[in-house]
């Protein structure tokens, strides 16, 4: 193994370019004669469009074109399309309505598109975008998924009849409702996961060009797929066959999930570049992001627990409604299904789950996977009642959790998930020792002097990561394959070069993925190049969602690796008359082993591409390209630990410390997991205690900018206290799980639980603001002074 | 961003002069809430007429009877750095530096905060518990007659903040619960403390801007203590209600603050 290889904090190639802004993203790059679109937004969050008239803003300089969704409909383009089938518990497909990338009937929420301007700059754009007239005729809406399910709702499509979506379930009801009348105690939460907005730092872009004399488009866009983009630009929305469609993702500031999917804005400019007759290009402005970037979360649920008289867990229910938006969202119907409800086990060992889920359309921004997705969901359930469950029985939280884990893997659960690996008590007790668990009664003793309120809460998650394998997949609805490729290319000098179908948007491949290489030949990383990002240079990938970059992603690589190290040892064998058995490969050099023979990598790439000496038969070429489909998902899990201190005179909640105790498997880079671990930690926090997207009864989002949308600071957080145990993942080659989600994962309900500990009030929502904190103390206040 | 036209003054003739061509102009200060606001399309003047470079805006000085001068055009990270201030004034200079963030200090400018007069913003309080004077080209008028309302004042379309004057005053504390958001004062609370009395300012949380606390002011020149405060009901009816906050919310957060910038001075 090189210094550079599989462990070692190797700095981030990447970053140089990053901090020195030298990035090129998508609003970077300009074509000749390139126009500007802007789009014409609906005020309401429901209304008819009775017309759309722009011919006074077609008088304005600069202008165009301004087009609407009759001429995007009359050209072909297709509807928007969710990618996975969901099935009633009555076996009716889920009910969906038309999603038009131009909407010229009604608008279903407030930012929804119904036209176009294209004109020579941006302002030109906008001032013209302001000036095309739509007539509307306001209906009443609906913001909340219980109140839409509810009689004499208004009804947001005429395809899915009372705002349902699908009505599903998981797990087997009669055993569980078996489990609960033969329970000693049940434990009772109602339980509601806010509304997030993602907020990437870099916002959507797109810049779309078209080449009359190759009938080919071009389309530069902030995706965290490009080759999904294309497969879906291509196959349903009919905007170019996938040969004469290239999408490029260059540098992307952040995705977090909200750049997986195809909007309608990059489809619009694809097809308004061809009908123009120039590139055009969009970038959103912070408010568009609020307003139509996919929101995450949003569920209303209750959950029950059941308890025998040794307090083993026997039975767990829960009911879900899952506010999807006005529409569905690429991914959004997987999210509060396979996503969540398959991960309701947790780590424990529970006989009989049950779990409905009714997916909802509200007028609000649609709702899809956001860094977690669906698995933030479960772990707050789970953890919001083992922690409930644990108080009201009088144990300690870690000795109820105890006496529920799971201990013996393979763990069959009652909700399709098979636990491959892992160590639950392991990472139970580092974290108790790094956040001196036992020494938290005198904290609290000393917090109490000082005027202040302590508590202590604990978060024991577990996730599923590189979400597979395909036919699995594929048999649950998905509409697409969840594998990856990876093609590695030895260039004649002996440098690399691998093509990934993942995508990085912050995660660090061309370090972490470089590692692999270095690891292999023990070439310096620096002579290694990770290509990404570009449809007509990688020949196809799946991208990166769902932490699957490690399990899968690299797995294709190794895949690769292993036939290009096979070849490179046959050539060096028979360039040194050795046996192919006795070459080793490492510092870059080609050795056989136990002798003073040997070539320098690069002899060996030179040899493969001269071709005058090779073995008989032997291809010449250095250059070899793997797929790989894993056997089944990755399990990372660990406990997560958080103490707050509260002011009760103003309910400000301070995170004082937090412990992130972790088993992602085998590690290549510990830096960029520990960064990992920081963002994800934050944004959990974030959720707990500080974002939340509100609308007001009429469809307004009121948290549109961030005066009123609280995104978490340097100085909101503490310092974490990161670690890890390990048990390996026997389902990929490398025996990686995947660390991009868990920190908002297992976050927020370990500092729900800290704060419900503090305050001595379990029905704290989140976030958990100082003015809900202060009023939680206040009718606690009142309620104890009338004891 | 709708199209504007651009002046830099040199001087406050020039400024005068641009403003009165302008079909609807703005002064330009730090810029802190008019960038913003423009760039989002909120507001659209049809000419800027930039105060930024006016020698006669700048600079902060000690007066013959102990008050200090703060140049319109000072910087809150100068206010809060300044050692006449901190000196003379040291409740102000801490406000100062409580304001936004370390760009916002750098950009934003005394004299644009005041005249802008955003409800929650800093400087106003300060203002109108110290009793400070503001200076314009073309009166000199009370912190009291100054702020006449949210995001109002008594300054007319042309008429420019030159400086604001403090006296001093030794017993002087601010104390501020920002919003978790914006980080703007969702109550903030000053109190100053001479032989003429104590007088309490509080911004952020009323319905009509800044405003003085008169039951808090009366309750402390009998018992300079935060113990004074306990006993008083602060009432929730012309308070701010929104998404991060009821009313008794902040009818709270006055208090709190109150106890807080009292408890810092003793």
């Amino acid at each position: 193994m090189s210094s550079e290889g599989i462990g070692a904090r190797v700095l981030r190639k990447e970053d140089k370019r990053f901090i020195t802004g030298a990035g090129r993203y998508t609003d970077d790059m300009a074509l000749p004669r390139m126009g500007y679109a802007a789009f014409v937004r609906s005020p309401h969050a429901h209304a008819k469009v009775k017309s759309i008239d722009a011919s006074a803003a077609l008088e304005m300089p600069g202008v165009d074109a301004v087009l609407d969704g009759h001429q995007l409909v009359g050209d072909g383009i297709g509807n928007i399309i969710c990618g996975w089938m969901i099935h009633s518990k009555d076996g009716t497909p889920m009910k969906m309505g038309a999603w038009r990338a131009l909407e010229s009937e009604v608008v279903r929420h407030v930012g929804q598109a119904v036209a176009v301007v294209v004109a020579d700059t941006q302002q030109q754009a906008r001032d013209a975008a302001e000036a095309v007239m739509v007539d509307y005729e306001e209906l009443p809406a609906v913001v909340d998924s219980l109140d839409a399910l509810a009689d004499g709702a208004p009804q947001i499509h005429p395809e899915a009849e009372g705002n349902l979506i699908f009505d599903w379930e998981i797990g087997d009801e009669a055993a569980t409702n078996d489990a609960f009348a033969k329970a000693k105690h049940i434990t009772r939460l109602e339980i509601d996961n806010n509304r997030l907005v993602p907020n990437p730092m870099e916002p959507r872009s797109a810049l779309a060009s078209y080449d009359k004399a190759e009938e080919h488009y071009t389309l530069y866009t902030t995706s965290q797929n490009p080759h999904v983009a294309r497969l879906v630009l291509s196959a349903f929305y009919n905007v170019a066959p996938e040969h004469k469609l290239r999408v490029v993702a260059p540098d992307v500031g952040g995705g977090f999930g909200s750049k997986i999917y195809i909007y309608p804005e990059e489809i619009v400019c694809l097809w308004a570049s061809k009908r123009v007759g120039r590139p055009v290009k969009w970038t959103s402005d912070r408010t568009e992001a609020f307003l139509t970037d996919a929101h995450g979360r949003d569920h209303h649920s209750t959950a029950e627990l059941a308890l025998d008289a040794d307090d083993k867990i026997i039975g767990f229910r829960v009911s879900t409604a899952a506010n999807l938006g006005a529409y569905m969202s690429l991914f959004s119907s997987s999210v509060p299904t396979y996503l969540y409800a398959t991960l309701l086990s947790g780590q424990y060992n529970i006989p009989a789950i049950y779990a409905n889920v009714k997916a909802v359309y509200t007028n609000t921004t649609p709702v899809d996977a956001y860094r977690g997705a669906g698995r933030p969901e479960a772990t707050y359930l789970v953890e919001r009642i083992i922690e409930t469950a644990a108080r009201e029985r009088g144990l300690s939280p870690a000795e109820f959790r105890r006496k529920n884990f799971v201990c013996e893997f393979p763990h069959q659960t009652p909700v399709i998930m098979c636990y491959d690996a892992g160590d639950y008590e392991a990472s139970l007790e580092l974290a108790m020792k790094a956040i001196d668990y036992d020494g938290f009664p005198a904290r609290r003793a000393q917090s109490e002097a000082e005027g202040k309120l302590r508590g202590i809460g604990m978060s024991c998650y577990i996730e599923a990561c590189g979400i597979a394998p395909s036919k699995a997949v594929g048999s649950l609805g998905a509409g697409v394959g969840l594998w990856e490729s990876a093609e590695v290319r030895v260039n004649p000098v002996g440098t690399v070069e691998v093509l990934t179908g993942s995508h990085s948007h912050g995660q660090g491949h061309e370090t972490t993925f470089a590692q692999l290489i270095a690891d292999r030949f023990g070439l310096p990383t620096a002579n290694v190049s990770i290509v990404h990002g570009d449809t007509d240079k990688v020949q196809f990938g799946m991208g990166t969602y769902g932490s699957r970059s490690g399990a899968v992603g690299m797995s294709a690589i190794v895949k690769a690796l292993d036939k290009v190290e096979a070849k490179a040892k046959r050539i060096a064998a028979h360039l040194m008359e050795a046996a192919e058995g006795d070459i080793v490969i490492e510092d870059g050099e080609v050795k056989v082993a136990g002798t003073d023979k040997k070539l320098s990598f690069t002899e060996v790439a030179l040899a493969a591409y001269t071709g005058h000496n090779l073995p008989e038969g032997m291809e010449p070429g250095l250059k070899e390209g793997a797929f790989y489909d894993p056997t089944n998902f990755t399990f990372p899990a660990g406990t997560h630990i958080c103490e707050v201190e509260v002011d009760p005179e103003t309910g400000q909640v301070t995170v004082v410390n937090f412990v992130a105790a972790d088993d992602f498997g085998q590690i290549i880079n510990p830096m960029i997991v520990e960064g990992q671990v920081h963002g994800g930690l934050t944004q959990g926090i974030g959720q707990a205690l500080l974002e939340n997207a509100v609308y007001d009864d009429e469809g307004q989002l009121l948290s549109a900018s961030y005066m009123d949308y609280t995104m978490p600071r340097a100085d909101d957080v503490p310092s974490y206290i990161v670690d890890t145990t390990t048990t390996l993942c026997p389902g990929n080659p490398l025996g990686m799980k995947g660390c991009g989600e868990a920190g908002a994962i297992g976050a927020p309900p370990a500092v729900i639980n800290a704060v419900t500990d503090a305050i001595g009030d379990n029905s704290m929502s989140m976030p958990a603001s100082p003015a809900k904190v202060w009023s939680a103390l206040q009718k606690g206040g009142m309620k104890q002074a009338a004891e | 961003m709708y199209e504007t036209n651009y002046h830099r003054a040199g001087s406050l003739a020039e400024a005068e002069s641009a403003i009165a061509a302008a079909e609807d102009g703005k002064f330009l200060a730090g810029g802190q809430t008019l960038i913003p606001t423009m760039k989002q399309r909120l507001a659209a003047p049809t000419d800027l007429v930039d105060l930024r470079h006016l020698g006669e805006l700048k600079g902060i000085s000690k007066q013959g009877d102990g008050s200090i001068r703060i140049g319109a055009g000072t910087c809150h990270a100068d206010v809060a750095g300044s050692p006449e201030v901190q000196a003379a004034v040291p409740g102000l200079a801490a406000l100062a530096g409580m304001i936004g963030d370390p760009h916002v200090r750098y950009m934003g400018t005394i004299g644009g905060s005041i005249a802008n007069n955003d409800p929650a913003a800093d400087y106003p309080a300060a203002l109108m518990a110290l009793g400070a004077s503001i200076e314009t080209n073309k009166r000199t008028l009370a912190a009291e007659d100054f702020f006449t309302g949210m995001f109002e004042t008594a300054l007319e379309d042309d008429e420019i903040v030159i400086a604001v004057t403090f006296p001093a005053c030794a017993k002087s504390a601010y104390a501020k619960f920002p919003n978790p958001a914006s980080r703007y004062a969702m109550a903030g609370v000053f109190v100053a403390k001479d032989d003429d009395g104590v007088r309490v300012a509080v911004t952020g949380a009323g319905q009509d801007g800044v405003f003085r606390a008169g039951d808090m002011e009366q309750a402390l020149g009998a018992n300079w203590s935060a113990d004074a405060i306990a006993g008083i009901e602060v009432p929730a009816d012309n308070m701010l209600s929104d998404i991060h906050g009821s009313a008794e919310y902040r009818a709270n957060l006055v208090k709190v603050m109150a106890k807080r910038a009292v408890a810092s001075l003793s």
